[in-house]
């Protein structure tokens, strides 16, 4: 294996723009279990934020009507879900394959008429000088928006879950919503609240995806990513720093998966492509064997009902 | 003592409130004043609607008729919120605690408007310190033991300066030592100006501690009265409407030795239990053997011991001539040992699964639940049905989740399934806690009634009168350790003192609880 002809510019600057969808997908669903509810359909929320966007960006020319209107997209979804399992009852393991399931479908309907159109051009954000830094420049400051939003999206949910109310609420009612209705605290609008957040940041994700990393429609064009977020929740032991950690390694991974093969070195695909997900299971085994033992840092209602008796 | 203030405009006045639940009549025509300055006891047998009022009062649930009056002004409070900003504060029976927070996070999320965080884990100290409940406000809840969670939320009402404070049961989870200091606190707060609202079916917490006393009985008002006039007896037959008999001991013959433990030690299954320590005794047919001693001392850690759970060195525990010590529960079943531990819920009982589905998870051995290999749900519901009726479970019928049921209807479930399944020997571990008083002789009669018939009987119990009450013998449970067995008979309250050794503040006499006696260096 020659490493000397191998190319590590490329492969850094192209990490952060790799590792936006699950970043975005994940700091979503992070904020949902943190208010106690499993989300599954993470997939499905995505790829209909993907067509959702790239349809809207099509019609109008423009980026950020087509980012919001996946984030639009991907919300409405969620509250499907939302609706089942908060209001209805129903269980929440089997609402979320479901929505992945529905969502995919869905997608693959809207976006007929999407295949192979070319999609519209996003130019990076200009940041002066810091650009031309050699090396960071490349690798840091000569991106889109997105990728810059999704990093603030990090800042801002940790800030929000740790320093104000409203997030302190949230995480109680993630962690006893029994407590929580006790206290007085509305839990389904809380969680329904939570999940339309989730369902946006799913939506954001899946357009970065057809609208700047790829960028064009393909059916079925997430290939994963959205389990890959829920994975990374895990990963993270639900704080949203390592939430980032966690993306760029699991961004930087596939990214290097790819450039592995243009250098022509033999590394089977998959096992990079499954490394996220060994990786995953590594850190659970890691939180459950620790000083601790069986206090995960899982929120403690999470995936369970809510049904007010009183 | 201060007296209430009677003639003065009352605090929160209750008039004719009535709640219906599909079915049943929560509370019916309830009135009664709360005075300023006065801690009011509201007495009733579990079931009896107690937890509806105070809901109501608390704003959770809203009556179906009738009113409130809050220091002169009409009050119908839509949420606890607005409750609390009236001045009314609860502490509840099942702490409305969030384990994963920290102790200031979780007094953040019951005020109205909390202040900074810094700010207020400054005057959740101050406060703490003022009424001698210290707590730490950066640590975690989870992390606490059962008296510093109730702190927790003591403190969380206290910032709030309420005028009207609402305690449910709050000592059904606290050593005797933390009672004594809770009460401390709530007269402290009494002298104040604060009214507390006192619910218990703990008749001497009651005279020792409140003013008046309002019993409820089916959802009705039965009586209003001044505790510390009344007895302990007369409050319990006002409360449970038929005079409560005392136990009847049939001083039978005791048997051959059915069960032996002998040398018994095991380390600490947790970080937080007691390592048991060369633990030796006998227990004869038809004798109760209590276990006294203060909790966390190795009871839990026995009955695990016991019941199979966790094994044992070869020899350490017999029944008769087996050696059980390698079995696990169920040989030990097939073998007569049977246990009912202190946890009901979810250590006893699994409580989403119905009572059909629970006593076929103990009793399946013994009452032959299996029919060619498969489960015959048909006997395990009969049995149920026969447990629900030997031992009057107030519940609709044996497919109700055990969750449902009341706290002294499950108790009454859980032993009873043990008892029906007629045991050779049987342990129990705190058979009556936080049971109402009705339930409770119903229980303690059970287990006389099973030693008459001939079985070994061990009562591991906190209640120092409930073991004078019905077991043959005592020996006291310390730091892992057994004193040596007495005779219950003759034996005096200054021997059970030395017996318990570091067991200090165990409540043992009738009324007051007896401060701490013995010296420092308790269980270590």
């Amino acid at each position: 294996m020659d490493l000397s002809t191998f190319n590590w510019l490329p492969l850094l600057a192209a990490l952060m723009v790799a590792s936006t969808p699950i970043l975005l997908a994940g700091i979503g669903e992070l904020v949902v279990e943190k208010a106690g509810v499993l989300n599954l359909g993470v997939e499905g929320m995505m790829i209909t934020g993907a067509v959702c966007g790239f349809a809207m960006a099509i019609a109008t020319e423009s980026a950020v009507i087509g980012f919001v209107s996946a984030a639009v997209g991907g919300a409405v979804l969620s509250l499907l879900f939302g609706v089942l399992t908060q209001v209805l009852l129903s269980n929440q393991v089997a609402t979320g394959l479901a929505l992945t399931l529905f969502g995919l479908g869905l997608s693959a309907v809207l976006g007929q008429n999407y295949i192979g159109v070319k999609g519209i051009e996003i130019s990076a954000v200009n940041l002066g000088p810091l650009a031309d830094i050699p090396f960071l420049g490349p690798v840091l400051f000569q991106h889109d928006g997105m990728v810059y939003v999704s990093l603030l999206m990090v800042v801002a949910v940790w800030y929000f879950l740790n320093r104000t109310r409203a997030g302190l609420v949230l995480r109680a009612v993630g962690e006893s919503h029994d407590a929580a209705h006790a206290l007085g605290y509305k839990v389904v609008r809380i969680r329904l609240a939570a999940i339309a957040f989730g369902g946006a940041c799913a939506g954001l994700g899946g357009a970065y995806l057809s609208l700047i990393r790829v960028p064009q429609w393909t059916e079925g064009m997430t290939a994963g990513a959205g389990w890959l977020a829920l994975a990374l929740v895990v990963f993270a032991s639900w704080k949203p720093g390592r939430v980032l950690i966690g993306a760029y390694l699991f961004g930087g991974l596939t990214v290097l998966q790819l450039n592995l093969q243009a250098a022509g070195v033999k590394v089977p695909v998959e096992l990079l492509s499954m490394s996220p997900y060994v990786i995953t299971i590594l850190v659970l085994v890691l939180i459950s064997s620790g000083r601790r033992g069986r206090q995960t840092a899982a929120p403690a209602s999470l995936g369970r009902a809510f049904h007010a008796t009183t | 003592m201060t007296q209430p203030n009677s003639q003065e405009a009352p605090l929160l006045r209750i008039n004719a409130l009535t709640k219906a639940y599909p079915g049943v009549i929560a509370n019916e025509d309830v009135s009664f004043d709360i005075g300023t300055a006065e801690i009011h006891a509201l007495l009733g047998e579990n079931g009896a609607g107690k937890s509806t009022l105070v809901k109501m009062i608390y704003g959770l649930v809203k009556p179906d008729s009738g009113q409130m009056v809050f220091a002169g002004a009409p009050f119908a409070p839509p949420a606890p919120a607005a409750a609390r900003q009236t001045g009314v504060a609860m502490v509840f029976q099942h702490f409305s605690l969030f384990e994963a927070l920290n102790v200031a996070e979780n007094v953040a999320l019951g005020m109205e408007n909390p202040p900074a965080m810094g700010q207020l884990a400054e005057r959740i100290t101050s406060v703490s310190r003022a009424y001698g409940l210290p707590l730490d406000p950066a640590r975690r809840v989870g992390d606490l033991s059962a008296g510093e969670r109730q702190r927790v939320e003591i403190v969380r009402c206290l910032l709030q300066d309420p005028k009207l404070l609402i305690m449910d049961e709050p000592t059904s989870v606290l050593t005797p030592q933390e009672v004594e200091i809770l009460f401390e606190t709530l007269r402290k707060l009494r002298a104040e100006g604060t009214s507390i609202l006192y619910i218990s079916h703990k008749l001497e917490e009651i005279r020792t501690l409140c003013d008046r006393a309002t019993i409820l009985r089916r959802g009705k008002v039965v009586a209003k009265t001044d505790p510390q006039q009344a007895s302990a007896s007369e409050l319990a037959e006002m409360m449970v409407g038929t005079a409560l008999k005392p136990a009847a001991r049939v001083t039978g013959m005791k048997g051959a030795v059915m069960l032996e433990v002998r040398g018994l030690s095991m380390a600490a299954p947790s970080d937080f239990g007691t390592a048991l320590k060369d633990l030796s005794f006998q227990v004869n047919a038809g004798e109760i053997l209590g276990i006294g001693g203060v909790a966390g001392n190795g009871q839990d850690e026995l009955l695990l011991a016991l019941s199979g759970e966790i094994t044992t060195a070869a020899g350490t525990v017999r029944m008769q001539d087996d050696d059980l010590s390698q079995q696990g529960p169920l040989e030990r079943r097939r073998a007569g040992l049977l246990c009912a531990p202190e946890e009901r819920l979810g250590h006893a009982a699994v409580p989403d699964m119905s009572l059909t589905e629970n006593a076929m998870l103990t009793a399946r051995v013994r009452e032959n639940m299996d029919k060619a290999g498969m489960l015959d749900w048909g006997a395990a519901r009969s049995f149920a049905q026969d447990v629900i009726k030997a031992f009057d479970v107030r519940t609709p019928g044996p497919a109700t989740a055990a969750q449902a049921l009341s706290g002294g209807n499950l108790q009454k479930f859980v032993v009873g399934r043990e008892i029906l399944q007629q045991p050779s020997v049987l342990v129990v571990n705190q058979p009556t806690w936080g049971v109402d008083a009705a339930a409770a002789a119903a229980i303690r009669q059970a287990l006389l009634d099973l030693a008459a018939q001939g079985a070994a009987v061990v009562m591991i119990s906190q209640d120092l009168d409930e073991i004078l009450e019905i077991a043959d013998r005592f020996v006291a449970l310390n730091g892992g350790q057994l004193s040596a067995s007495e005779p219950v008979e003759g034996l005096t309250l200054e021997r059970i003192g030395l017996m318990l050794g570091g067991a200090h503040g165990m409540e043992v006499a009738q009324g007051a609880p007896a401060h701490a006696t013995a010296p420092q260096g308790g269980p270590s």
